[in-house]
């Protein structure tokens, strides 16, 4: 009887290490292939876009492409500037100042991701009842800062990482 | 799976038969005992073949000529439609041919709610089913996006951007499903491989639809077991067959229809505009056929709960079998549950038709109300009328009433009308 129980201990051993074994084996094997799908060196590549903003106006804007979304770089007028930083935090559904959406001493600049964080559609100028942006797909209202203010979309209008090379080029990336 | 033994006449096909028992499976497809009441609501799952075939072979055939590249694919598209021989043709039948197999299938899942099909011991059947019709939307969907129009790519993107919703890992999964950080080049080739894919593997589900048909055999419009083969059943072929191939023409002709007269009126002609990843159309609407998961989801004023009610919806069906407490199957018998099954037909229509229309106002009322109903349908009102109505009786077998009129003449009326 002991000698029989010694080789079911054997064999079970043996399963448990083939199938170890066998496991680490398939995951190895998985891996590349769901890994494959990530965005390849040449998306990685495009990682950063210089724009020229030298002829944008006070109260105009600029869509410009970056990984293949739309970045808006608007310059806002002081009055909006002042609009935009009268807001009631309390009205926020995403509270967030506008002083930390720009780069300080530069707070004419807004540059933020033209791409509504509900659904990912690309949000319309000067529409909607804050005088930002409104995004057509399913009605989100964003307000002079870029922020959420009425609608589905849970967050505000994403800032990307940027940075003045000089006072008429903006590195986006 | 057949109750007799088949034996072929020939020595050839015995030798054949033998080794691999086709001839069996073929004799027992054609024997097949089928209950003779079966109505026209059943010829669509021949119908639904049809739309399969149909799509594979005309899809072959386009990916002949179909260039998977952003910068390419919408000329390659317009290639086809202007230069290719019957090129026009082919797109046409295959992008209405979605809209038609959609058309059927929603008749088909409508008609086991009708007649109770999805009950023991169909569950299987009916989760199989299920699969079929969510491969189907992940076809139809990638399948739109194919020729990157404007629809296409904000379609993809809208789509994509569901996954968004999942907490903490949502953008990675998004990022991970477009291979960019956008809808972009690498999203259209995947999305080509996966639309060339997915049609072989409903195939394959198909065949275990059909298989997990043939082993309790057919319900019926009385919704009675009945024993095979016996007085209440016909063989498949040609008593079947010849019903089907009357109600596949009759079909054709409304899908060709479609093809010849009206190719465009069930497409978006934004999707005539190539894709521009800085503009989104005013007006992003899905196929018709995924209009009432739409409004599901804008009904909701979260992004995360939008989402998950979209999903819930569809996945609310799979556990319907055991949701539904009534021992009768066919609504026929079912006086209650018969008019709640209409009202749910009127809800699912409303929802397709208000998710059309802008998310505002009375549309925004409509969707509420229509959603909350289609829950309440499932979670309420299938469990609770199953427990508490008071169903008519119910014939001994198929034959009784339609040859005798059975004990009760007017129910025996009741069911012929329905028949």
């Amino acid at each position: 009887m002991s000698k029989e129980e010694k080789k079911v201990n054997r064999r079970d051993f043996l399963f448990t290490a083939s199938y170890t074994v066998g496991a680490v084996g398939v995951g190895a094997v998985i891996w590349p292939m769901i890994d494959q799908m990530n965005p390849d060196k040449a998306q990685q590549a495009l990682a950063t876009t210089e724009v020229d903003i030298s002829n944008i106006e006070p109260g105009k804007s600029i869509t410009v492409l970056w990984r293949g979304k739309p970045v808006f770089l608007k310059r806002r007028t002081p009055e909006e500037i002042a609009e935009a930083r009268a807001v009631n935090m309390d009205d926020l559904p995403d509270p967030q100042k506008d002083e930390d959406r720009v780069k300080e001493g530069k707070d004419e600049w807004l540059v933020m991701l033209g791409v509504c964080t509900h659904l990912g559609c690309v949000p319309l100028k000067d529409k909607g009842d804050f005088n930002g942006w409104f995004c057509p797909c399913h009605g989100s209202h964003y307000d002079v800062s870029g922020r959420i203010r009425k609608g589905p979309a849970p967050t505000n209008m994403e800032i990307p990482k940027f940075e003045f090379v000089d006072s008429n080029t903006i590195k986006i990336g | 799976m057949s109750e007799h033994e088949y034996t072929p006449k020939s020595k050839a096909g015995k030798w054949f038969n033998d080794r691999l028992p086709l001839l069996t499976l073929g004799a027992h497809l054609t024997d097949y005992p089928t209950p003779k009441n079966l109505n026209y609501w059943w010829t669509f799952g021949g119908i639904l073949t049809f739309c399969l075939i149909t799509q594979i072979v005309t899809g072959i055939v386009l990916a002949m000529h179909y260039v998977a590249h952003a910068d390419l694919a919408f000329a390659s598209v317009e290639h086809i439609m202007r230069d290719v021989n019957y090129g026009w043709l082919i797109r046409y039948i295959h992008s209405n041919g979605a809209s038609m197999f959609f058309l059927a299938v929603y008749i088909h899942i409508f008609r086991s709610l009708f007649y109770g099909s999805y009950k023991s011991p169909r569950e299987v059947i009916w989760i199989i089913g299920l699969m079929i019709y969510l491969l189907m939307m992940a076809a139809a969907f990638m399948g739109y996006v194919l020729p990157w129009g404007q629809m296409s790519f904000w379609g993809a993107t809208v789509i994509t951007n569901l996954f968004s919703a999942i907490p903490l890992v949502g953008d990675s999964i998004t990022t991970w499903l477009w291979g960019a950080y956008s809808v972009d080049n690498p999203t259209l080739n995947r999305f080509f491989s996966l639309h060339y894919l997915i049609p072989f593997l409903i195939l394959g589900l198909v065949v275990l639809h059909i298989w997990a048909l043939h082993v309790p055999g057919n319900n019926n419009p009385v919704g009675i077991d009945i024993k095979k083969p016996s007085k209440d059943t016909v063989p498949f072929h040609p008593y079947i067959t010849i019903k089907d191939a009357f109600a596949l023409l009759v079909f054709m002709i409304i899908f060709a229809g479609f093809v010849f007269f009206t190719p465009n009126v069930l497409g978006h002609s934004d999707n005539y505009i190539p894709a521009n990843p800085l503009v989104t159309p005013a007006h992003i609407v899905p196929e018709w056929y995924l209009l009432p998961f739409y409004a599901i989801l804008r009904s909701v004023p979260d992004k995360l709960g939008g989402v998950i009610l979209m999903f819930s919806a569809i996945f609310i069906l799979f556990v319907l079998p055991w949701l539904d407490t009534s021992k009768v199957r066919s609504a026929v018998f079912r006086p209650i549950y018969r008019q709640f099954f209409w009202i749910l037909v009127i809800d699912v229509l409303m929802l397709g038709y208000v998710g059309a229309m802008p998310a505002e106002g009375i549309y925004l009322v409509l969707a509420r109300v229509g959603t909350i109903y289609y829950f309440l349908h499932f979670i309420v009102v299938m469990p609770v009328v199953g427990y508490l109505e008071k169903t008519d009786p119910i014939p001994m077998s198929i034959s009784e009433p339609v040859l005798t009129g059975g004990a009760e003449p007017s129910l025996a009326r009741k069911i012929n009308d329905k028949v």
